[in-house]
């Protein structure tokens, strides 16, 4: 029973996919230029995820080990053009907003990853719970860095302006932009790292 | 796991095969239940963007024309409302914006006078050009009511009448050009009572 909760939580602090395995960067600094960006990035990957995890492990005594690997991203590319299609159809706003990124799933190192060095060797139940706890913890890392980077770079969080930044002639704030931009992706995220670090150790 | 099948051509060839069918049986599936859904919400996207630029209207006639400039159609919606024409939205374009092309849709009355802009799909910088969207900051409402006839569309650091938005000048440039494009479109078919 440990081992479940183990196979759970492992992802969220001690093997975050984001900050301690450094995994699957493109959309991490891509797309999280805002809470809420973050959130549905983080959230479309974890149930791709969860998904594939799951099936994977299903079908893993039926691949012969040669082509296991394009067996895998068969998988996992359908079940991305699947989250595709149905975010364009139910939620266009946010599909709006990480459009290019969506796609880019596939190429995402942790879905394959943790395909290859968990799903592949484990039943269902630990795959799938491996799959939410790495796709929480990469939702988490998102929905924090992209928040940090929206209060200091817009003056808001979840799109509520928080009044932090004095304001020009015209009202709107005077905010540090550099931290909207590609620059504070990475400055931002490696402060979190190192307080992440701190934390486990 | 000991019955793990072989790494032999035929099996590699047969089970990969299997795999693949099911993947695209599953795609098509989730396609087909999918594609009115997604139809829906695109219409009903352009719909309200067309409801924010031109005044109440009951039936919209569709013409795609090609611009002088640029390289793809211009869609016009031209809006009735009980047999009269009360306006035209321009689903007009960009290739100069900060991020690449962006579109806009701009409401134009019969005079030819700028009734309201709105932006459709953008991916300038967040926190400098994304102001040019309504829900971003009010810039885009200094174009309402004017006549490109007389207003020139150029930011006022070019010798034009616009204000550009305060460090991201290349994204009011590139909305300028896209106006200017869908009414210098708009005249040309004849779309204006003078």
């Amino acid at each position: 029973m440990n081992n479940k909760v183990a196979n759970l939580t492992r992802g969220f602090l001690k093997e975050n996919p984001v900050f301690v395995l450094l995994l699957g960067m493109c959309p991490t600094l891509g797309t999280t230029t805002s809470a809420i960006n973050g959130l549905g990035m983080g959230l479309a990957t974890a149930f791709v995820l969860v998904m594939s995890n799951l099936v994977i492990s299903l079908i893993k005594g039926f691949i012969p080990d040669k082509v296991r690997i394009p067996a895998f991203i068969v998988v996992i590319a359908s079940f991305v053009t699947i989250v595709d299609l149905l975010m364009q159809g139910y939620l266009p706003a946010l599909h709006a907003q990480l459009g290019l990124f969506i796609p880019l799933i596939v190429v995402n190192c942790i879905v394959l990853g943790r395909a290859e060095a968990f799903a592949s060797k484990n039943g269902a139940i630990d795959s799938i719970l491996d799959g939410l706890g790495m796709g929480l913890g990469f939702s988490f890392a998102l929905t924090v860095l992209g928040g940090v980077r929206e209060i200091l770079g817009s003056g808001a969080l979840f799109g509520f302006p928080l009044h932090i930044f004095p304001t020009d002639d015209k009202g709107s704030p005077i905010t540090m932009i550099v931290f909207i931009l590609a620059p504070g992706a990475f400055l931002v995220l490696g402060y979190l790292i190192a307080i992440i670090r701190k934390i486990n150790n | 796991m000991g019955n793990k099948p072989e790494s032999t051509f035929a099996n590699m060839v047969i089970r990969l095969l299997i795999i693949v069918v099911i993947a695209a049986l599953a795609l098509s599936l989730v396609y087909t239940q999918t594609f009115d859904t997604i139809q829906a919400a695109k219409k009903a996207k352009l719909e309200k963007a067309i409801g924010q630029v031109v005044p109440q209207f009951d039936t919209l006639k569709v013409i795609r024309v090609m611009p002088a400039t640029g390289k793809d159609s211009l869609t016009f919606y031209e809006a009735y409302a009980s047999g009269e024409k009360v306006g035209t939205a321009v689903k007009t374009y960009t290739d100069k914006g900060f991020g690449g092309r962006f579109t806009i849709m701009v409401g134009f009355d019969p005079k030819g006078i700028i009734i309201n802009t709105a932006v459709l799909e953008f991916k300038e910088t967040p926190g400098l050009g994304d102001k040019m969207s309504k829900s971003k900051s009010g810039w885009s409402n200094q174009f309402n009511g004017k006549n490109p006839a007389s207003f020139k569309l150029k930011v006022t650091k070019d010798g034009g009448d616009v204000e550009a938005i305060t460090a991201a000048t290349i994204s009011s440039r590139a909305f300028c050009d896209a106006t200017k494009r869908a009414y210098e479109a708009l005249k040309s078919e004849g779309g204006i009572d003078e």
